[in-house]
């Protein structure tokens, strides 16, 4: 608890006074919470980086050995195809998501007969783990077993959709099944989002004439900024987290051109016994995340009250 | 959006209606595609699949599969199927949502109606913990679970949902009660009423909205994970994700797709149940204040 | 906030108290087994290893993950062995046993292997793989052999092709197959697949002494050599005969086209055989196990096998023994590997209850050691170091993704994978 009252700046040795006590109650309830940060999160990212500068192999070592790690892994074309990828799926990514969110949201907000069920169709992706529904997104993918093979059969003999398969082309097929485990949610966001636009602004808008087009583009959607933001962050951390998803789909293949900074990480720290090198990868994937994160929640804070 | 145009200005209503509909649908297929596959899957032979197209429908319907997954199915030395597997997991997720619930209830009353020098930067600081790849922290975390004695434990696994749960929940009070006016607190300040009265009597009750979004996700997030539960439990007390792990996954072993989708639609029934049940909750929930700013 | 913290805590004490409780009842020592055979067959071969532990007094605490064939296994065990408390025994085979010994964790079991003539029940090869410093630290179940090719004989008659045992031979199989309109090889392109099929080629076109000094003496010029840029080259030879739709197929949906007369054949370890067993099929008449085309006589060996981790607990390492002493059991190791499709890791044995490849291997498995043509398989991790074998794979498998990538360039590449 000292700890944390010194982290907030307060460095005041602790009296008896109840009314001591309740301003210093806030703090202490908040305690653990950061505690459990410091060592949890900001702790162990400096462990990492410690081992990065190692020469850590099967088991963590903590000798020193300068910034050789660093240097194999930026002439290691693996990762370079990852780092790229990254930048592929995550842009491809979050974009359909919005999209395709906002699309439905809209859709669903057209007082629709059937929307507890069809919000529940678009929403259950993301209840199920990917373990889960790997297999059967393969399946589908697959030119021989899934999509081409059906649609050929229907009499388009040439039909194809290959992408699974075609080096260069899988990291769209991460896209195309991460975007459905996610859409959904990302629906949800902005159902809510449209639902909480006060009505009285549109019917105003109605009866200055404006069109249904010009009252969304230019009403509706610029009032759902903070929606935007917050689904803005729980994408961009489901994209720099995903792994499952390549694992289940493609494996990282085919070849090694699907593969994501996760899936590279968790490969070389302990498939491969190069802790070291693997600990080196995930300290550049969390820099990149500081340095696209920090000044977008930065600008977001100081554009709106304190909120996000 | 060129469709919500139509349904009210251009044509007849009904034609704009229909494309709505009819773009609601493709979008549905397109959504249960994968479940459909699962399904169609699990009700086949073995011999049904062998022959050939994955994507078609069974050939005759067995529930087979269904059983097998759930009593018989190997995961391991013991061939049980899933279903003790299933008890392990409630057994830790339950507290590890409640415990990330309360905790991250508190930390959003705090960070919103107790500011104090510091305190956005500390929750800007708890926001990026989100990013850290779990990856990286297994290490360090089982030696520290080591120290602690929790190691390979049920405790040190909720212990370690918790940890990295605290972020989203936190994440979600806060943006909830940001948006519940401050007059409130501070009539009740002055009338006296201390840091946790205010919580229970005026904070807590108007919360059930953000209380059912924040268990959902955390629900469907602490089930559905793998990587904690393979590293942090042990043998028997396994949870039903790395059984179904276990029971997919061969290395030399005959596939049984048709056994391996009932096992993956049985895990994920849990989850589904309470996305379609509460699915109502938790849109109100999100419309309560989850997404303002 | 407080109480709520209060509370988590004392139901960890509680929790963690109740299985210490848990613990001490059981009488006898306890084995912890780390291994990621959870299915089927080999499941069932595990259960006869509880079983015979039951027998010595001892229990077995189950202790399963499976997936990437031992890779999720792989991160368990760390994570366990860094927080203090390794299992008795875990799954780790070839050069990982060294790695893992050489961390100075695992525990010596000289006693049981004097004890139980080790050093003469198992080939040169073998005990050599098993041992640290001279010491054992680790017990082998069985042997598999890689180098195998599966054939249809159904589909080479349709198609008026033999059945080859020179890759010259396959390349006029595969063309007549491909002509008849079959599938000529039924591949799945995942990394491990593409090297396993690698591995044969190399082994076919160099020989086992060639093998030898470029796969395990990672020998820089027997790496980068024509010997290598041919084996490339009859690598690109046999993809174009691969369909187009093996991308990231499991290797037993490529059985299940040979099995089916899809394809003609594949090129896999001795594990294909359950497959075809279990669609009723016969060796020698349905199928046909044969060694891949100029491999006849050699003998690449994927032997699985467990580390011992040093137990401190007087009644774990008494468990412990019983455990490597029931390994080595003939009886085990018959019915493990007849579950399994391998052969015993025992020399001598009586292989009555075998069925003809199983037998044709373990003749091949003596006879090859005699001749020096036994050699680990690298593509089943039992020549290299996992660092090594990793580049491996990623130079074999961008070779086969990349259309335009030379047999030197890749040559080159193994040479750079085996300096790592």
């Amino acid at each position: 608890m000292t700890t944390a009252t010194s982290a907030s700046g307060l460095d005041r040795p602790r009296k008896r006074f109840a009314d001591y006590l309740e301003t210093a109650l806030p703090k202490i309830v908040l305690g653990p919470t950061l505690l459990i940060a410091l060592f949890f999160i900001y702790g162990f990212i400096i462990w990492t980086g410690w081992l990065s500068f190692t020469d850590s192999r099967l088991l963590p070592r903590y000798e020193l050995a300068g910034f050789v790690q660093y240097v194999t892994l930026f002439e290691n074309e693996r990762w370079w195809t990852a780092l790229r990828n990254l930048g592929i799926f995550g842009g491809l990514f979050i974009l359909v998501c919005l999209v395709v969110g906002l699309l439905l949201a809209i859709l669903l907000d057209q007082r629709i007969r059937a929307e507890g069920i069809l919000r529940a169709v678009y929403l259950y992706p993301m209840a199920l783990s990917f373990i889960v529904t790997g297999t059967a997104w393969r399946w589908i993918l697959n030119p021989g077993l899934g999509l081409q093979n059906l649609i050929r059969q229907m009499g388009f003999e040439s039909f194809t959709f290959d992408w699974i398969v075609t080096p260069g082309m899988s990291i769209y097929t991460v896209v195309i099944a991460g975007a459905w485990q996610s859409t959904g949610f990302v629906m949800a966001l902005f159902l809510a989002g449209l639902r909480g636009v006060d009505d009285a602004i549109i019917k105003a808008a109605q009866v200055d004439g404006a069109s249904p087009t010009r009252i969304y583009t230019s009403i509706i959607i610029p009032s759902l900024r903070p929606v935007f933001f917050s689904a803005l962050i729980i994408l961009s951390h489901i994209a720099i987290k995903s792994f499952d998803l390549v694992m289940a789909l493609t494996g990282g293949g085919p070849g090694f051109s699907s593969d994501l900074p996760a899936t590279f990480m968790y490969t070389f720290a302990f498939n491969r016994n190069q802790i070291g090198l693997g600990a080196a990868s995930a300290i550049i994937m969390l820099m990149t995340v500081v340095a696209i994160i920090v000044p977008l929640m930065y600008s977001e804070t100081r554009r709106g009250h304190l909120g996000r | 959006m060129a469709d919500t145009s139509q349904t009210q200005t251009a044509g007849p209503q009904w034609l704009g209606r229909a494309v709505l509909y009819a773009l609601l649908v493709v979008f549905a297929v397109y959504y249960l595609m994968p479940l459909f596959v699962m399904i169609t899957t699990s009700l086949k032979t073995l011999d049904d699949i062998r022959a050939g197209n994955l994507v078609a429908l069974p050939e005759e319907i067995s529930f087979a599969a269904w059983v097998k997954a759930w009593g018989t199915a190997c995961t391991g030395v013991e061939c049980n199927g899933l279903k003790g597997n299933f008890l392990n997991s409630v057994s830790f997720v339950v507290p590890a949502v409640i415990i990330s619930t309360l905790v991250g209830a508190f930390n959003g009353y705090v960070l919103t109606m107790w500011r104090f020098r510091g305190s956005d930067v500390l929750f800007t600081l708890l926001l990026l913990g989100c990013f850290i790849p779990f990856q990286v922290i297994l290490l360090p975390m089982a030696q520290t679970l080591g120290y602690l004695g929790i190691a390979n434990s049920i405790p040190g696994l909720i212990f370690v949902h918790v940890v990295y749960g605290l972020a989203f929940t936190t994440l979600f009070f806060r943006n909830f009660y940001v948006t519940v006016p401050s007059d409130l607190t501070k009539a009740a300040r002055i009338d006296g009423a201390g840091f946790f009265t205010i919580f229970w009597r005026i904070i807590l009750p108007l919360s059930p909205a953000i209380i059912v979004v924040s268990v959902i996700w955390q629900f469907t997030q602490i089930w559905n994970d793998f990587l904690f539960g393979v590293v942090f439990s042990s043998g028997e007390r396994q949870p039903i994700t790395v059984a179904l792990n276990n029971l997919v996954n061969t290395s030399t072993g005959i596939k049984e797709y048709n056994v391996d989708m009932s096992a993956a639609i049985i895990a994920g029934l849990p989850t589904l149940f309470v996305y379609v049940v509460a699915g109502k909750y938790f849109l109100r929930g999100l419309t309560a204040g989850a997404v303002k700013g | 906030m407080n109480l709520t913290r209060k509370l988590a805590v004392s139901a960890c004490v509680v929790a963690v108290a109740l299985s210490a409780c848990s613990r001490q009842e059981e009488g006898g020592g306890e084995v912890e087994v780390l291994h990621w055979w959870t299915s089927g067959g080999e499941a069932r071969s595990v259960a006869e290893l509880k079983k015979m532990l039951e027998e010595r007094g001892d229990s077995w605490k189950d202790f399963a993950v499976a997936g990437g064939g031992g890779e999720t296994a792989m991160t368990v065990l760390k994570s366990r062995v860094v927080s203090g408390n390794p299992p008795t025994a875990a799954q780790v085979k070839g050069p990982g046993i060294q790695e893992w010994a050489r961390e100075g964790v695992l525990a010596n079991l000289n006693s049981v292997a004097q004890a139980g003539d080790w050093d003469n029940l198992l080939p040169g090869v073998v005990s050599a793989v098993m041992k640290y410093e001279g010491n054992y630290v680790a017990v082998p179940v069985n042997v598999h052999r890689v180098n195998w090719m599966w054939a249809n004989p159904a589909v080479f008659e349709q198609a008026g092709a033999n059945i080859p045992t020179t890759w010259d031979e396959f390349k006029a199989a595969a063309d007549k197959i491909e002509a008849a309109g079959f599938i000529a090889v039924a591949h799945g392109g995942q990394p491990w697949q593409d090297s396993t099929l690698f591995e044969s080629i190399a082994l076919g076109i160099g020989g086992a002494s060639w093998y030898q000094k470029a796969f395990v003496e990672l020998d820089e010029a027997a790496l980068n050599s024509p010997t290598m840029v041919k084996a490339f080259d009859t690598l690109r030879m046999v993809q174009s005969y691969i369909d187009k739709d093996a991308a990231n197929r499991d290797w037993n949906l490529a059985t299940a086209m040979v099995i089916n007369g899809k394809a003609a054949m594949q090129f896999m370890g001795d594990w294909a055989k359950g497959e075809f067993t279990a669609a009723d099929k016969v060796p020698g008449t349905d199928y046909i196990c044969m060694p891949a085309p100029g491999t006849a006589g050699s003998f690449t060996f994927n032997i699985d096998s467990f580390i011992m981790f040093e137990q401190k607990d007087e009644s774990a390492i008494t468990a412990q023994a019983h455990l490597a002493e029931a390994i080595m059991d003939p009886a085990f190791q018959e019915v493990f590997n007849l579950n399994k499709g391998s052969i015993p890791v025992r020399l001598g044995m009586d292989l009555s209850k075998f069925d003809q490849c199983a037998k044709d291997s373990s003749a091949e498995f003596a006879s090859s050691s005699m001749n020096n043509k036994l050699v680990p398989s690298w593509a089943h991790e039992m020549a290299m170091p996992p660092a090594n074998k990793g580049a491996m794979f990623d130079v074999v498998t961008a070779f086969i993704n990349t259309p335009g990538m030379s047999s030197n360039d890749a040559a080159a590449g193994m040479a750079n994978a085996g300096k790592l």
